[in-house]
């Protein structure tokens, strides 16, 4: 890895995810990878490669194909005072896993009594759009979001890949970092130099707006975006929050807002029933009910098993640009 | 078929009330929500709408009379039945008595001047009246988001009669707020009150036309005034306190506000909205002076109970009467919308508008007293309540700073009376001083 001495650098998502892994590495002996295929192969996206040559099979750890084990050993790993980085190659792998992650990490620092913490970053790429079928798509923030303990970080820009993955691994809990796997190489931007974090559960103002607050994460915070600027030209003024941190959640950010625009809606592509919308709808309901002027509205994938691997079944899953900006058309104008 | 109207419970401890005025006669059609009474309970006049279309068949009380809730006081025939008893006979004995002892004709506003002020509102807001009367109006109420409730109850604005502009006409907050400044603009400055009233017809002797040596019937409002009064004095022990404040930067912040607010708003700026947000923000920091000292009863042991709103009263006085409309979640109220939601109080009580609504609730009363030139005062604390504070005149004075440098500020005297067993010196003192210190280091900068 040449350091580059200029104050930021263009990287992909998937870029600054190996770069601030790498910073990581270097600066902290504590820290280490485990996962399949993290070592000799370096990733399947290639995210760690070389990086047993550099740091040795003890700090890179190729395991075996077992998610509840990479968890497990490093829930044990992080007790212990060491900072491990375990990876699940896709999401849709992460089940066997989940009782690791919901039974015993997230819950270490309450049964331990503050005794014990659990220092552990569980990263994995997810979400669709990359014709990835039944197995390769799936998004799983909602089966984690009504964990007390955990937190879950879904960053969108590469700038906040790094800032947020470096507060994950400093973090003193247990925290999901969850990758979307069609921005890794997609979504480029400038990525500041050296080490610095973004704070867990803040979200950011992307666009300003006065008629209609869009709260997303992940792959659509940009197709949002896209669409808020191109009804500029209707005159329509749209409102772009990235929620950047699932949980905790940025209620203050989305309560401004919303007291600001009075209308919200809600995009992402999980599937809509209990999902990180809900909460979302049910906390603003909650909390500024008096302040809406029309129904709260969530754009989400139907409440269908899987994402299809058919061009069309893929595209009827997702929501587009387009679609985005018809649903905040139809609320501004309200 | 026929139906019996009873005397309406206006206010949940309002046991009885006074028939002020039949508006309907005997014969007379009547819509269903049209008023066809005006009942006076406390010191409030308010309009009862009729929940049938159909004919006045029996009015059952007199105008003037007392009767308690739930007494009968009219039938009304349903539209389409047929009267079933002839009851021109009792015409004339219930509307014969005009002048009738209890009846205070000064309260009574004009049939003509109640319907005028609602209308007020709507016509403003241009082709609205026409949108009225197709049928938009219940659906528009239907329709209507929690945040257009919410502003339309803020602004007192009658969501039925603006004009909508989101999808099928629905109404939008932006709507409401159009509407609201639209009424505020165009408002005239404190129309000069109405009380043209009392013909002194003979001998008649009244509160706001006394003739010496006569003894002037009390108005259902004089006798509520003196009951209350009287009970909350004998009750409450009441302790006084006063501070003088500094309150030259306030004076000046609301010269610098004053001609852009009226231009903004079409109403007048004074110290009041600033005296009452100050007022709002020690009320939260000392909630035992948000607070009332609840008797005991067969059920319930004796307490302090504090409010979870602040709701503060604001007194104002008329020629004969007082009233103190209240300011609900005044603490939720920046200094301008606290002088909007004073301007439209003090408004209503001068058109003797003020409803139930208006009057019920306080929580702490604040009493602009220095109009006249008062200088301290020892005002009586509203029941119910753990204090009152009146603000007395400003005048200018030559007083010596910290730094023992002279200067001529604008002085202003605050007093508090206080209900003793709710709070003590202590609290009070403590809240005064919070006061104070709020007043002085408001202004004369920033946002109202």
């Amino acid at each position: 890895m040449a350091v580059v001495s200029t104050q930021s650098s263009v990287m992909n998502n998937v870029e600054a995810v190996r770069a601030t892994l790498y910073e990581a590495m270097k600066n902290d002996d504590r820290t280490l990878i485990l996962g399949e295929d993290v070592g000799a192969r370096g990733n399947v996206f290639l995210i760690t490669k070389d990086f047993i040559n550099e740091f040795g099979p003890q700090r890179v750890i190729d395991t075996p194909i077992a998610e509840a084990s990479i968890v497990g050993i490093a829930v044990g790993m992080a007790m212990e005072g060491l900072r491990p980085i375990a990876e699940i190659q896709f999401a849709d792998f992460i089940y066997p896993s989940y009782n690791q992650i919901v039974g015993e990490a997230a819950k270490i620092r309450y049964r331990s009594n503050g005794e014990y913490t659990c220092p552990l970053v569980i990263r994995t790429p997810y979400g669709g759009g990359v014709r990835g079928a039944l197995s390769h798509s799936v998004s799983v923030e909602a089966l984690f979001y009504h964990v007390p303990g955990l937190k879950i970080v879904a960053p969108a820009f590469p700038a906040d890949v790094k800032g947020l993955l470096n507060a994950s691994i400093d973090d003193p809990d247990p925290v999901l970092f969850l990758e979307h796997k069609k921005t890794y190489r997609l979504i480029k931007g400038e990525v500041p130099n050296g080490h610095y974090t973004i704070p867990l559960g803040k979200a950011n103002l992307l666009k300003e707006g006065s008629q209609l607050t869009v709260v997303s994460y992940g792959l659509y915070v940009h197709w949002a975006l896209e669409a808020a600027i191109s009804l500029e030209q209707e005159g329509l003024s749209v409102e772009v929050i990235d929620l950047r941190s699932i949980r905790p959640m940025d209620k203050a950010a989305i309560l401004e807002s919303v007291r600001k625009t009075r209308k919200l809606l809600i995009v992402h592509e999980d599937n809509k029933f209990g999902g990180i919308g809900a909460e979302i709808s049910a906390m603003v309901a909650e909390e500024a009910l008096f302040d809406l002027d029309a129904p709260i509205r969530r754009l989400a994938a139907p409440d269908v098993p899987a994402m299809g691997y058919a061009m069309p079944l893929e595209e009827e899953y997702m929501s587009s640009p387009g679609e985005m900006a018809d649903a905040m058309r139809e609320m501004v104008k309200f | 078929m026929a139906t019996t109207i009873t005397m309406p419970q206006l206010g949940e401890t309002v046991t009885e009330g006074t028939v002020a005025q039949w508006l309907k006669a005997i014969g007379d059609t009547v819509d269903k929500y049209e008023d066809f009474v005006e009942v006076s309970t406390d010191k409030v006049n308010a309009g009862v709408p009729s929940p049938v279309t159909g004919k006045i068949r029996e009015l059952l009380v007199k105008e003037g009379e007392t009767v308690a809730t739930g007494t009968p006081i009219a039938i009304i025939e349903e539209a389409g039945a047929e009267a079933s008893a002839p009851t021109q006979a009792q015409s004339p004995a219930a509307v014969e008595s005009p002048a009738a002892v209890e009846s205070p004709a000064v309260e009574k506003p004009a049939p003509t001047a109640r319907a005028e002020a609602p209308a007020a509102a709507p016509s403003s807001n241009g082709p609205t009246a026409a949108g009225a009367q197709n049928g938009a109006p219940e659906s528009a109420l239907r329709g209507a988001s929690p945040a257009v409730r919410r502003l339309a109850r803020e602004h007192h604005i009658d969501i039925r009669a603006v004009k909508g502009s989101g999808s099928n006409g629905r109404v939008t907050a932006d709507d409401v707020l159009a509407a609201a400044r639209n009424v505020i603009g165009a408002r005239p400055a404190a129309a000069p009150p109405s009380r043209e009233a009392i013909p002194a017809t003979g001998k008649t002797s009244t509160y706001a036309r006394p003739i010496p040596g006569t003894l002037i019937p009390l108005t259902q409002a004089r006798r509520i005034i003196a009951e209350r009064m009287v009970e909350s004095r004998h009750t409450a022990p009441h302790a006084w306190s006063m501070v003088e404040i500094d309150v030259t930067d306030v004076w000046s912040w609301r010269q610098r506000e004053k001609s852009r607010f009226e231009r903004e708003t079409g109403l007048k700026l004074t110290l009041l909205p600033f005296f009452i947000r100050a007022v709002v923000e020690s009320l939260a920091a000392f909630p035992l002076m948000n607070a009332k000292f609840v008797a005991a009863t067969e059920t319930q042991h004796a307490g302090i109970y504090v409010n979870d709103a602040i709701n503060v009263g604001i007194a104002i006085g008329l020629p004969d009467n007082l009233v103190v409309p209240v300011i609900k979640r005044a603490d939720q109220l920046s200094i301008k919308g606290l002088a909007i939601a004073a301007g439209e109080m003090i408004d209503k009580a001068r058109k003797g508008k003020l409803g139930v609504d208006d009057l019920s609730g306080g929580t702490f009363t604040v009493n602009n007293n220095g109009a006249n030139g008062s200088w301290a005062s020892a005002p009586i604390i509203n029941g119910g309540q753990a204090g009152i504070v009146t603000m007395e005149t400003v005048v200018k004075k030559l007083v010596v700073r910290d730094d023992d440098t002279l200067a001529i500020r604008q002085m202003m005297n605050a007093c508090l009376s206080l209900d003793h067993r709710v709070v003590d010196g202590y609290v009070a003192s403590g809240f005064l001083a919070d006061l104070k210190r709020r007043l002085q280091t408001m202004g004369p900068q920033g946002e109202l």
